[in-house]
C-alpha cells in the first residue's frame, strides 16, 4: 500500500502534535506497567513499611498457588463461554438483520444499545434478573423444577457472569459481523442458490468462510475483552464468588492488592497479564492479514 | 434443453413502480436471444424472473412444459453468467466449477470428468487450482461460464456478462460465446445494453424500452425494419438522422415525398443512406455545411449543420473524402433509404 507522506516546516511540529498522545501514553501505561514489573520483584507488608527484593518468587509461588491455577482454569472457561456466545448471538442477529430491507437500520440501532451501558450496570441488570428471591428467570426456572442460585451455586454464577459479558459485547460483534456480511456481493449469494445449495448450505460454504477475517478477528477482541474488560461485571454481581468460582485473573489482581494487600503477588499477577495481552496482540497481528483466505 | 414461455410477465415494485410491463415471448429451443435496451428498460429485471432471482407479480414464466413461476432458481434448471462473474473467491477455479455438481449430489467422479471437458472447452486447464483473485478479467470471465456448462442445464442466462472487459477483449469473448453457443446448442437469454453486441449475437433480438417490448425480430430485421422511432434511433450507430417531412419538402423534392404513407410526418435515414455522389436512381437533395469531421479508419463520421435547421445530422461514408470543416456539402438520399414514422405515436407508418 502506498502512504503519503507528510512533511512539515520545521522540527518542532510534529514533536508538538505527538506529545499530547505520547504523554498519556507515558503517565497511564508505561509508567504504571514499569511499575508492576519493579514491585513483582518485592514483597511488602501490609502496612508498607518493609519492602524486600525477593526475585522471581512471587511468580513462583503463584504457580504453585491452588487458588491462582483455579483462576487460570475458571477465567479459560470464562472467556471461552463469553466469546463463543456472544460471537454466535451476533452472527445469528447479523444475518437475520441483514435479510431485512426497510426495518434494517432501526434494528441495528436498537441493537447496539446495549453497547452503551456501563459493565457495572449491564452486571447489576443481569444480577436483578437472575436474583434468586425477586429475579424473573429464577421464578420461571423453578416452574421447570431447575432452582437457580449463583450464590450458592458455582456453575450458576459462572453462566451469570458469562451472560452478563457477553450480553454486552453482543452489539460489537454484531456491528462487525453486519459489516461483514454487506461487504459479501448478493450475486455471490445468487450464483450459489442457481448452483443448488439450500440457504444452510450457502451460509456455511459461502458466507462463513468469507467472514473468516472477521470472525478471527472478533475471536481476539472478544477474548481480550473477556479476560481484560470484565473487572466492572464480576465486582457488581459475584465478587468471584461463590467459593472463587468466578474469581478470574484480572479480579483476582484486584482482590489479592487492594483487598488482601498482598502487592507483590498482585503485581505478579499483573504482570502475567500483561505477557498475555502482548501475546494475544501479536497473534492478532501476525495473523489478520495471512488469514485472509481470499 | 429446453424452450421458455413468456406470458404476460409483470413486475411490480412496491407502490406502483411498473419494472416489467408485460412481456409476451417465445424462445425456441436452442435459440439465442438477446435482450438489448437502454439501462432501467427493465431487461435485467426481466432476466433475474427467468432466473428466479426476482419474484414475478403477474403472468406465467414456463421452462420446457413446466410452470416455473414459483420454483427455488436451483430447481428451474437454469445457469446464469452475471455481470461482476460472481466466482466464489475463497474456493479455487476446480471447486468453483464443481460447487453445483456438489451441490446436486453428483458422484466424484463424474464431477472430475465434467469439469475436465469445461476446462478444455475453455481453455481454463492450467488454471484449475488457481484462486479467482489470481487470474485475469478474460480468465475470470472463462471461469464463470465454465461454471454455467457444467450443469448442462436446459437454459443459459448472461447477465452483461462482457461489460467489465476491455473492448479489445469484448470482441474476443463475443466470438467465443457465440461460436459456444453454436456448438452446444442450449437455449440463451442474453442481457446488454450494447447495440453491437446484439446485433452480433443474438439469432433474435428483442428491443425493450420502459418495461416494453418495442420490436421482436432477427438482427437484420430490426436494422432494416425498425418498428419505431426509439428502435431506430437504438439499434445502428451513429444513430439514424430523424428528419421532418415538412423541412424536406421545403428544400424541393422531385415529388419523392408524395407517396409516404398516411401519417407520416418525420423519415428517418441511416448515416450510410445519405450520399455525397447523386445516385442514379431517383433521389432527393439538401444542403449542409460540414460542422466536424471524424476520421474512424476505414470509414469517416461527417457531423453537419443543415441548411436552415438546427437538426444534428450524421453522414457516414467510407474512406476519407476530400472534405474540410465548414465547406458546404450537398448530399443525396433515395427513396428505399427513408424509414416512415409518425412522431405523435413513435410508431412506423408503412413499410
Amino acid at each position: 500500500m502506498q502512504t503519503k507522506r507528510m512533511t512539515y516546516p520545521g522540527r518542532f511540529l510534529p514533536y508538538a502534535l505527538l506529545a499530547p498522545q505520547v504523554i498519556v501514553t507515558l503517565i497511564f501505561f508505561i509508567w504504571p506497567a514499569g511499575q508492576a514489573l519493579y514491585q513483582s520483584l518485592l514483597r511488602e507488608d501490609a502496612f508498607g513499611l518493609k519492602t524486600t527484593f525477593v526475585g522471581f518468587e512471587n511468580f513462583v509461588r503463584l504457580f504453585r498457588d491452588g487458588s491462582y491455577l483455579n483462576s487460570l482454569s475458571v477465567t479459560a472457561v470464562f472467556a471461552v463461554g463469553t466469546t463463543l456466545l456472544s460471537m454466535t448471538m451476533a452472527l445469528l442477529l447479523a444475518s437475520t438483520v441483514n435479510r431485512m430491507i426497510r426495518s434494517r437500520s432501526t434494528y441495528t440501532t436498537l441493537l447496539v444499545w446495549p453497547y452503551a451501558i456501563a459493565p457495572a450496570l449491564a452486571g447489576v441488570l443481569w444480577w436483578f434478573i437472575f436474583n434468586p428471591s425477586i429475579g424473573i428467570v429464577p421464578y420461571m426456572l423453578e416452574m421447570v423444577g431447575y432452582r437457580w442460585n449463583h450464590r450458592n451455586s458455582g456453575s450458576d454464577a459462572m453462566l451469570l457472569v458469562i451472560f452478563a459479558a457477553a450480553w454486552k459485547q453482543i452489539s460489537y460483534n454484531f456491528l462487525f459481523f453486519l459489516a461483514g456480511l454487506q461487504s459479501i456481493p448478493q450475486s455471490l449469494i445468487e450464483a450459489a442458490s442457481i448452483d443448488g445449495a439450500s440457504p444452510t448450505k450457502r451460509f456455511w460454504t459461502i458466507i462463513f468462510p468469507l467472514l473468516t477475517p472477521t470472525t478471527f478477528f472478533l475471536l481476539v477482541v472478544n477474548v481480550v475483552y473477556a479476560m481484560f474488560d470484565t473487572f466492572a461485571i464480576i465486582h457488581s454481581t459475584t465478587a468471584g464468588g461463590p467459593a472463587q468460582a468466578t474469581n478470574i485473573l484480572v479480579y483476582k489482581v484486584y482482590a489479592d492488592g487492594f483487598v488482601g494487600l498482598n502487592l507483590g503477588s498482585s503485581a505478579a499477577q499483573s504482570v502475567i497479564l500483561m505477557v498475555i495481552v502482548v501475546a494475544l496482540t501479536m497473534i492478532q497481528f501476525r495473523f489478520i492479514e495471512r488469514r485472509v483466505n481470499y | 434443453m429446453a424452450s421458455i414461455t413468456l406470458e404476460g410477465l409483470k413486475k411490480t415494485y412496491s407502490g406502483d413502480v411498473h419494472a416489467v410491463k408485460g412481456i409476451d415471448l417465445q424462445i425456441e429451443d436452442g435459440e439465442f436471444v438477446v435482450l438489448v435496451g437502454p439501462s432501467g428498460c427493465g431487461k435485467s429485471t426481466l432476466l433475474r424472473m427467468v432466473a428466479g432471482l426476482e419474484t414475478i407479480t403477474e403472468g406465467t414464466l414456463k421452462i420446457g412444459d413446466r410452470v416455473v413461476n414459483k420454483l427455488e432458481p436451483a430447481e428451474r434448471d437454469i445457469a446464469m453468467v452475471f455481470q461482476n462473474y460472481a466466482l466464489y473467491p475463497h474456493m479455487t477455479v476446480y471447486n468453483n466449477l464443481a460447487y453445483g455438481l456438489k451441490n446436486r449430489g453428483f458422484k466424484k467422479e463424474d464431477i472430475e470428468k465434467r469439469v475436465r471437458i469445461a476446462a478444455k472447452m475453455l481453455e481454463i486447464e492450467d488454471f484449475l487450482e488457481r484462486k479467482p483473485r489470481k487470474l485475469s478479467g478474460g480468465q475470470r470471465q472463462r471461469v464463470a461460464m465454465g461454471r454455467a456448462l457444467v450443469r448442462e442445464p436446459a437454459a443459459f442466462l448472461f447477465d452483461e456478462p462482457l461489460s467489465n472487459l476491455d473492448a479489445k477483449l469484448r470482441v474476443q469473448m463475443r466470438v467465443e460465446i457465440k461460436q459456444l453457443q453454436r456448438r452446444l446448442k442450449t437455449t440463451s437469454l442474453y442481457v446488454t445494453h450494447d447495440q453491437l453486441e446484439a446485433m452480433t449475437l443474438g439469432d433474435r433480438l428483442v428491443v425493450l424500452n420502459a418495461g416494453q417490448i418495442e420490436q421482436v425480430g432477427t438482427p437484420m430485421e430490426i436494422y432494416s425494419h425498425p418498428a419505431s422511432m426509439f428502435v431506430a434511433g437504438f439499434i445502428g450507430s451513429p444513430a439514424m438522422n430523424m428528419l421532418p417531412v415538412d423541412y424536406l419538402k421545403a428544400q424541393g423534392t422531385n415529388g419523392l415525398l408524395d407517396n409516404l404513407p398516411d401519417g407520416t410526418d418525420v423519415v428517418g435515414i441511416r448515416p450510410d443512406d445519405m450520399h455525397l455522389a447523386p445516385p442514379t436512381a431517383l433521389h432527393l437533395t439538401v444542403d449542409s455545411t460540414l460542422a466536424l469531421f471524424e476520421a474512424a479508419g476505414a470509414e469517416s463520421h461527417l457531423y453537419v449543420t443543415l441548411a436552415d435547421s438546427d437538426q444534428p445530422t450524421v453522414i457516414r461514408v467510407s474512406g476519407q473524402p476530400p472534405v474540410a470543416e465548414g465547406e458546404t456539402l450537398r448530399f443525396f438520399v433515395t427513396r428505399d433509404a427513408l424509414h416512415p414514422f409518425n412522431s405523435v405515436t413513435g410508431k412506423r407508418t408503412g413499410d
